[in-house]
């Protein structure tokens, strides 16, 4: 339904005349069948987000091909764009600023119905009060400001102006960081259900890894704009392949007693996107890295069981064969 | 039992806003042992940030305004405490560290400048008799520095705020806090703003210098994984009342108030694997008029009558775990 | 069917309520903040009654045709009396009829070159800042160029040029003024261009024109109704400047400026033919800086400081 064939998407952070490019997606090939929801993990400048943003057309890609329904989404014209402005939508991590201060709550869900449809008046009314219904929003929020709104209800706004016009794909950009753990329940479980009530396929953005092992059922690790591992949800986190992702899943703390105020843990921060080096960009942080292999070949894509890949040495088969 | 390095006593507190006044902490109790770490955590509103704010005096009055209570550090209550000793306090007895390391370094001095700044200033304001110069400051700071397990310390100190990390920053803000030996360290947030990765560092480093300074800490947090992992004791915090204390043991593995229950049915858990997240359906009172009673009711699905008229005090359950909640008892029982 | 109507009307009124009840309340919330503020309330004071002088005032004077210029030699420079509050300037006119009327050709000239300002300066800092790239520099560089001579220099060059005059001194300062609205919309429309709800309303399929007209321009309404009122004051400053330098309106128009430029020649000794008119601006561009700084306050809290 959605791939990514190869596709790398580059930020000029100079100026034209003395360009310095930012990498923030490398060659990232991911897809997604109708009812899936594939979650993409990874920390701040793991290009999550570049890559869900391009998909909705608001980053310009550099190379490879991202292809929705068949239709290639780098060269639209203007009838398959506004059909593909209809199919998918995206919903943003902070609820209060993807919301216009200026409209009211009705202004705001409507938008995408008056852009698109000849809804007007009182049937548009109506449709509007429906959504938010379906969202668990009375109507009494129609004429409000986002300001007067918590959260969470903002967060269902926003559900409800994605939905509005019957999306297939919905890339959910973490949909609930900036939510309370409690109202985020609630908006998982509504996510959930929309998904199956609705049939929709979600690409989920996140660097909260138990959010995504609860919603997902595949997942994709990113790190520095490269999917490093990817498979089912559970086999990845019940059996991690790439340093990263145990690092990853061992860094999170968890809520139950009796843990070790101290662990092991990777060492070193994440290092600058501008001038990577060569070899594997975990390369300086892994616990098992390898002199004179990881730090200068690219590392490939090995696949490790049925829909499982991984991009580290230690999982290469030829390597292992060679060594024992 | 070890002595208590700073106690909240019945600490109520209002805002003046333009609707009326918000009751923003109502009654609340704390209590920080000598060399314990405290986590305070709670969903957003419900006054954990306000209580450990006015600990050093961060809060204008007007608009806020204390209603009633004391906060004793060494036996002296702080919110009576004059301008200048609160200056001795601040940053030398307590210190604190923000969720946004940015917004509290100074974004034109280098980092070495802003540390040997605060190391005179410590200096002046304890105003003991030697004077100590700009180098030994420095070396201090490079000290500290080392300490909080910055790399290339000493190459760091003529760097600015914006050429360093996040998690850097971080431990910059940390090495700051910490330079004027403090015994009571407040970290409001300190690792909301990183990544999993770097806040399991600086979760870390926290502990180990908690141990090596024989610091006392109140961690205040909405992460209850960061709490469970980092924290000796918790408190729970619902609409400006402390609702739940008690070890992490006591707290995680037995909670005794439905609102604590409810948020651990909140968080999706790697290891149990839940299939449904149950959430704590409906929202917070409305503060400008809080409910008779416990302010939890109306999101309760344990409420009886008694709940919605007479207001639950803090009910001890065995050793220090303390739940204010009319069914504490039964509820702890029912969670083993 | 009365009684239906009733209920109907009814209904529909209940419903307006209901729709703006947020809007309702946010200004009072504003009313509230700005009635607070005591030198606001003053500036308001003081706006107000230059408004209410200046639409009903020319009606009430006592001697209307020393306006245009009547001449009554016998009556020269008459300090005040109970007859002329403001005394009689050199040709016996009546100086408290020249302000008053003053007062209406001030509000006319200042709004003229507030809003024609606006009209240039806005759209061309939404196209500078939403559209961005040459064209965006194009404008930028030419709005540096404005603002890096001063207003007044600019506008008495301009007028210069055109021969003086009321009609182009009003030109002169409206085409002095836009630059600054420039600078302060492409600055907002910059950031706002880059808001979420921005991105949020793209993915849907919003044109930029949608996007301008519904998400960035009302975004960037609260800096420019104050920086409107500041101007307001500012260009009644600017127009009595090119007036007291012979360069506006000409004597005998009844403009404050040029007054004070005739009545200069008269201190100290016939001081009130000066000085009326000029405590007349003072006080007014006082009372508009004074709102302004109000509004600021209630509109856009960050922007003080």
């Amino acid at each position: 339904m959605l791939s990514l064939d190869h596709l790398n998407v580059v930020f000029n952070l100079g100026t034209r005349r003395a360009p310095v490019p930012l990498k923030a997606v490398r060659d990232v090939t991911l897809n997604l069948e109708k009812g899936d929801c594939l979650g993409l993990v990874g920390e701040s400048g793991s290009g999550k987000s570049t890559i869900g943003r391009t998909i909705l057309g608001l980053n310009r890609i550099e190379t490879g091909r991202i292809t929705f329904e068949g239709v290639d989404i780098g060269n639209l014209n203007r009838k398959s764009e506004m059909q593909l402005r209809q199919s998918a939508q995206m919903i943003f991590q902070d609820p209060h600023s993807s919301l216009n201060p200026r409209m009211t709550i009705f202004r705001s869900v409507a938008e995408p119905l008056v852009l698109h449809t000849s809804m007007r008046g009182a049937e548009l009314r109506e449709r509007v009060q429906e959504l938010l219904n379906t969202v668990g929003l009375e109507t009494q929020f129609l004429y409000r400001y986002p300001h007067e709104l918590s959260g969470g209800q903002k967060q269902r706004v926003c559900i409800a102006r994605a939905i509005a016009l019957n999306p297939k794909l919905l890339v959910l950009d973490e949909p609930t960081s900036a939510l309370d753990v409690s109202v985020q329940a609630q908006i998982l479980e509504f996510l959930k259900g929309l998904q199956q009530r609705l049939g929709l396929t979600y690409l989920f953005i996140s660097h909260n890894l138990a959010v995504v092992r609860h919603m997902c059922n595949k997942t994709a690790v990113l790190y520095l704009g490269r999917v490093i591992e990817e498979g089912p949800t559970e086999e990845l986190f019940q059996k991690p392949l790439h340093p990263y992702t145990r690092a990853l899943i061992d860094a999170v703390p968890l809520p139950k007693s009796g843990q070790d105020k101290r662990s092991k843990l990777i060492r070193g921060e994440i290092p600058s996107p501008i001038d990577l080096p060569p070899g594997c960009a975990f390369y300086g942080r892994c616990p098992h890295a390898l002199d004179g292999v990881c730090n200068l070949t690219e590392i490939g894509h090995f696949s490790a069981g049925a829909d499982r890949y991984v991009s580290c040495v230690l999982q290469d088969p030829q390597r292992s064969a060679a060594l024992s | 039992m070890s002595q208590p390095i700073i106690e909240i006593r019945n600490y109520s507190l209002n805002f003046w806003t333009f609707d009326g006044v918000y009751h923003a902490l109502d009654d609340v109790n704390l209590t920080v042992e000598k060399g314990q770490s405290l986590g305070i955590v709670g969903e957003t509103g419900c006054g954990k940030s306000v209580t450990v704010r006015n600990i050093l005096g961060l809060l204008p009055s007007p608009p806020a305004e204390v209603v009633s209570g004391e906060i004793l550090y060494d036996g002296k209550d702080l919110l009576k405490a004059l301008p200048a000793e609160m200056h001795r306090i601040r940053g030398i007895e307590i210190a604190m560290i923000f969720q946004d390391p940015m917004t509290y370094l100074n974004p034109v001095f280098t980092v070495g400048r802003q540390l040997v700044d605060v190391v005179l200033a410590h200096n002046r304001a304890r105003g003991q008799g030697e004077k100590i110069s700009r180098k030994d400051a420095e070396t201090r700071a490079i000290e500290m520095l080392n300490k909080v397990r910055l790399p290339n310390a000493e190459k760091q100190m003529s760097n600015y705020p914006h050429q360093l990390s996040g998690g850097m920053r971080q431990r910059v803000l940390i090495a700051m806090a910490l330079i004027g030996r403090p015994k009571l360290l407040i970290a409001d947030e300190p690792t909301t703003a990183l990544d999993v990765t770097i806040q399991a560092q600086i979760l870390e480093l926290i502990a180990e210098l908690v141990e090596e300074l024989n610091l006392s800490v109140m961690m205040i947090t909405h992460d209850l994984g960061v709490v469970a992992k980092s924290c000796d004791r918790v408190a729970v915090m619902y609409a400006g009342k402390v609702v739940e204390t008690g070890t992490v043991a006591q707290v995680f593995d037995h909670p005794a108030h439905p609102y604590t229950q409810g948020l651990l049915r909140s968080i999706p858990h790697p290891e149990k694997n839940v299939s449904v997240l149950e959430g704590i359906p409906g929202f917070l009172p409305n503060l400008l008029d809080p409910p008779a009673g416990c302010r939890f009711a109306e999101r309760c699905p344990r409420a009886l009558d008694i709940c919605r008229k007479v207001t639950p005090v803090g009910n001890p359950l065995a050793g220090g775990h303390v739940a204010s909640c009319h069914l504490a008892e039964e509820l702890e029982a029912a969670s083993a | 069917m009365t009684q239906e109507n009733i209920i109907m009307a009814e209904e529909r009124q209940a419903t307006w309520r209901e729709r703006h009840q947020s809007t309702i309340r946010q200004l009072r919330l504003y009313a509230h903040t700005y009635s607070r503020n005591a030198s606001a309330m003053l500036g308001l004071a003081i706006v107000a009654l230059f408004f209410f002088v200046a639409l009903f005032g020319p009606l009430f004077v006592p001697y209307p045709e020393d306006a245009t210029g009547a001449i009554h030699l016998d009556n020269k420079l008459q300090p005040p009396s109970w007859e002329h509050w403001f005394g009689t300037d050199e040709v016996g006119a009546d100086v408290f009829t020249r302000v008053i009327v003053g007062a209406r050709v001030t509000l006319h000239i200042s709004l003229f070159v507030t809003v024609v300002a606006m009209l240039i300066g806005v759209p061309l800092g939404i196209a500078a800042g939403y559209h961005g790239g040459r064209i965006g520099q194009v404008i930028m560089r030419l709005t540096d160029v404005f603002l890096s001579v001063p207003a007044l220099i600019l506008a008495i060059a301009i007028v210069g040029s055109m021969g003086p005059g009321v009609q182009n001194a009003i030109i002169a300062l409206a085409l002095a003024w836009w630059p600054g609205y420039v600078r302060l919309v492409q600055s907002k429309a910059l950031s706002i261009r880059s808001a979420i709800y921005v991105d949020a309303a793209r993915t849907m399929g919003a044109s930029n024109f949608r996007i301008i007209f519904v998400h960035i321009l009302p975004n960037c309404a609260s800096p420019i109704i104050v920086k409107a009122s500041m101007d307001m004051g500012m260009s009644i400053l600017g127009i009595a400047s090119l007036g007291f330098l012979g360069l506006g309106a000409q004597p005998p128009y009844p403009e404050w400026g040029a007054m004070i430029s005739t009545g200069r020649n008269y201190l100290p000794d016939w001081w009130w033919y000066s000085f009326f008119p000029g405590i007349s601006i003072f006080i007014t561009v006082l009372g508009f800086n004074l709102v302004g700084d109000g509004l600021r306050d209630v509109l856009d809290p960050r922007g003080r400081k």
